[in-house]
């Protein structure tokens, strides 16, 4: 371990963690959203589970990026007690539910990378990375196969549902491309080889969903245009409004537990 | 008793049109869990096909490790016994109670059976 604090800056580091972390804390919180509102009772547990599943991988990511951050900082802490400054989360994870169509094509779009991610952690150079990887893997391959199946499923469908995930992928493409770009702090622990540059994600990434793409008659946008600023605190406005349901106990009965 | 309506509501007249919302046709589960030989109805959902019925299944059924195996069987494929036959099928066995193995002396020597 403590060689690797020492190959990689311990911020860059950090960074990564809570990158990783609070996509999965702002995912889950959104499709906690869905809890007894989706289309039908099977789909409502799919996606309480699905929720589930990354929030306990989101306490794994930040704990360890309080450990090694080493302020004392804890999970709970990072979840509730940042701004939307503070988070790292990619602007993807923070779209609106919008309808089903649209939930479910921002998780396929964001299942696909994390997929893909995960399988590089697994032999990242830090062991505790690789741990929670691979944890994480067996739960994310049922979320992408499931993800892929109803986006070819419903893309492939009525005219209607063909037209709703038409919409959402128009909608969610621009924000696919900020999973991509590396700054500074990906170089830093890329070079360490605790993870992968985000841009060598791009091909596999880009394979896959091509082809599910094509399984569901839909049509790829060409443009690349990429809305980006997330993983440096520079959030939509929808992130506070997040925040305002999932932190508010925190804020308004600080330290209050039940 | 032989008349059977198709309504729960017998009293209200069926919608001219069918309703737009058409229902997932009805599956019953079976699982068959970590030390166990055989599958075991666990309870039922809705699905458009047997293999979203399984994927449903593992959601809905197996959400604390308690299957190795799911199988997914349309309800309709289901053939039941009427629980007015009760009487006719089940009975007459309660007076013949020769037909369980208790009359044989088990020799010591054979042990837990």
């Amino acid at each position: 371990m403590a060689e690797t604090e020492t190959a990689v800056d311990r911020a860059a580091l950090t960074e990564f963690l809570l990158r990783m972390g609070d996509n999965s804390l702002i995912l889950g919180h959104r499709l906690s959203e869905w809890c007894g509102k989706s289309p039908v009772l099977e789909e409502d547990i799919a996606l309480a589970n699905l929720a589930l599943d990354l929030i306990g991988q989101t306490q794994m990511w930040l704990g360890l990026a309080g450990e090694v951050e080493g302020k004392g900082r804890s999970a709970d802490d990072f979840a509730y007690l940042r701004d939307a400054s503070g988070f790292r989360n990619l602007l993807l994870v923070e779209r609106p539910n919008g309808d089903f169509g649209q939930t479910l094509m921002r998780q396929f779009l964001f299942d696909v990378w994390h997929h893909e991610m995960l399988s590089r952690l697994v032999r990242s150079s830090d062991a505790r990375v690789a741990e929670i990887a691979g944890k994480a893997i067996k739960e994310v391959a049922y979320h992408l196969e499931r993800s892929a199946d109803l986006v070819v499923r419903l893309g492939d469908g009525t005219a209607e549902s063909h037209r709703r995930m038409q919409d959402a992928l128009d909608d969610c493409w621009p924000y696919t491309g900020e999973m991509f770009i590396a700054d500074d702090h990906d170089r830093a622990v890329a070079a360490a080889g605790i993870a992968p540059d985000p841009s060598d994600l791009k091909d596999t990434w880009e394979a896959t969903v091509t082809e599910v793409l094509r399984q569901a008659t839909l049509h790829k946008p060409e443009h690349g245009y990429a809305q980006k600023g997330g993983k440096r605190g520079i959030h939509t406005e929808h992130l506070g409004f997040i925040l305002a349901e999932m932190q508010f106990l925190q804020r308004a009965y600080p330290g209050a537990t039940w | 008793m032989s008349s059977v309506s198709s309504s729960p509501y017998p009293d209200t007249p069926e919608p001219k049109e069918k309703t737009k919302r058409s229902e997932w046709p009805l599956w019953e589960i079976f699982i068959r869990g970590q030390h166990g030989l055989n599958h075991r109805h666990v309870g039922s959902l809705h699905a458009p096909d047997a293999e979203m019925a399984i994927r449903n299944a593992r959601d809905v059924y197996t959400r604390r490790n308690e299957g190795v195996s799911i199988w997914a069987v349309k309800s309709d494929h289901i053939a039941a016994s009427s629980p007015s036959e009760k009487g006719p099928l089940f009975e007459p066995s309660n007076s013949k109670v020769y037909r369980h193995p208790s009359f044989f002396d088990i020799p010591d020597e054979v042990g837990h059976m």
